[in-house]
């Protein structure tokens, strides 16, 4: 597991500020296939803004952010999944359709929308506008575009928040098989994944 | 070319999901047309001589109706993140929308441009040339209203900023629109006109997606 053929993320002597506010800085770390890392720190310490430095919507102030060997945009366009706060759902559509462009557009393999449907326990849901759909649902639907385009990057902004306990346990053993199938995962979180994970802690580094 | 379709599709479906934008927009464009009779004098002396014009300017309007729409609620719900990690570069997201755009609001809307310049005493003769010179209006629209989407990203009031951003850039599409029907009027011949408005198409659409991407990309940041 410590060749360098299995990174995945690779982040070098980053410094990332908004406005006038340096978040962090010098802040070095690699994920690697198989491994999840807890994103930690207080609010504003600068979880989401990593994640979307890491996602090309943030450009950094100094350092470097890799995907061991592959090209950025094309680790940031084929292989990576970003779920943030906003499920990027449209309200007037049906499930199964936000369902099917999402998957689509990200690159479903075959039987991927079906196996994303069982997956998130969806089928009860397909014909319902997302706008009729609660919090935890819209999250359901959201991780479901994950399983049905296989992707092996995973940024999570606090993936399970909307979640009940059970589905909370549900969504980690779906977190565990991307882990297994050599996927990684990098999550901001506030509660712990249900998964061991290695801990990095923004608060520490500003 | 399959993400290009179903992003294209999602677009268009859009587009006449949630309350049949494309015909509040021909609406509108009516309205407008029947407003300058009573507004002007209804003599044909008068009105005959400005139905291209008007015609004109009621397409511009009405192709802003649908524009705040075309990528804020995107970035609201957050597809906009979507869209970018997606495997087509943002420079064809927004021609694939800008495309959607023309298909959905621009097509209806110079199918009705004959309508309204009709009722305003243009000679039926002209009806062809006033849809084909507005199907091609209506794309330089398009790719501009799109620009104009992007950059007013973010901004409260996006709708009125737009319509500050772009109506000044419909200028060059109004005036030779407008300018090839009346030529046709005089019996001219209209390609010149026609000529330049696609000349403007044409470099909308190369410098819109370009700039729009850039500005989509600030917003994102």
């Amino acid at each position: 597991m410590s060749s360098q053929d299995d990174i995945l993320i690779a982040v070098s002597a980053l410094r990332l500020s908004r406005g006038e506010r340096t978040l962090f800085r010098n802040l070095s770390f690699t994920v690697r296939a198989g491994e999840a890392v807890a994103l930690t720190g207080v609010n504003g310490a600068g979880k989401t803004s990593l994640l979307r430095a890491i996602a090309g919507f943030i450009r950094p102030d100094a350092g470097q952010i890799s995907f061991g060997g592959i090209e950025p945009t094309e680790a940031r366009s084929r292989r990576m999944h970003l779920l943030g706060h906003l499920d990027g759902l449209k309200g007037a559509r049906t499930a199964r359709e936000e369902l099917a462009f999402q998957a689509r557009w990200l690159g479903n393999d075959a039987d991927g929308e079906v196996r994303a449907i069982t997956a998130l326990g969806l089928a009860p849901l397909l014909d319902l506008e997302t706008r009729k759909l609660s919090a935890g649902q819209r999250r359901r639907l959201a991780i479901a575009r994950m399983i049905a385009a296989p992707r092996p990057i995973w940024l999570l902004d606090e993936p399970l928040s909307p979640l009940d306990a059970d589905w909370r346990a549900r969504v980690g053993v779906l977190m565990r098989a991307h882990l297994d199938d050599g996927g990684s995962i990098l999550a901001a979180v506030h509660d712990p994944l249900p998964l061991p994970t290695h801990a990095l802690d923004l608060g520490a580094t500003a | 070319m399959r993400a290009a379709s179903i992003l294209f599709r999602r677009e268009l479906s859009l587009s006449w999901s949630g309350g049949g934008g494309p015909l509040l927009a021909c609406g509108f464009m009516l309205c407008l047309t029947a407003i300058l009779p009573l507004a002007a004098g209804a003599e044909k002396v008068v009105l005959s001589p400005v139905a291209p014009g008007m015609a004109w300017l009621a397409l511009a309007l009405a192709s802003l109706l649908s524009l705040e729409r075309l990528f804020e609620r995107d970035l609201e719900d957050g597809a906009l993140d979507l869209l970018a990690t997606g495997p087509l570069p943002l420079e064809a997201v927004v021609v694939i929308k800008a495309m959607a755009q023309w298909l959905a609001n621009g097509l209806p809307l110079a199918l009705t441009a004959p309508l309204a310049a009709l009722s305003l005493g243009l000679p039926l003769t002209l009806v062809p040339l006033t849809a084909l010179a507005a199907a091609l209006g209506a794309l330089g629209f398009a790719f501009t209203g799109a620009l104009g989407a992007a950059l007013a990203l973010g901004a409260k009031r996006g709708g009125l900023l737009i319509a500050i951003v772009v109506l000044p850039l419909f200028i060059p599409p109004v005036v030779f629109g407008a300018g090839a029907l009346t030529r046709a009027a005089q019996d001219l011949p209209p390609s010149p006109a026609l000529a330049l408005l696609g000349a403007y198409v044409l470099f909308t659409a190369a410098l819109s997606p370009l700039a729009g991407a850039a500005a989509i990309r600030n917003a994102q940041s």
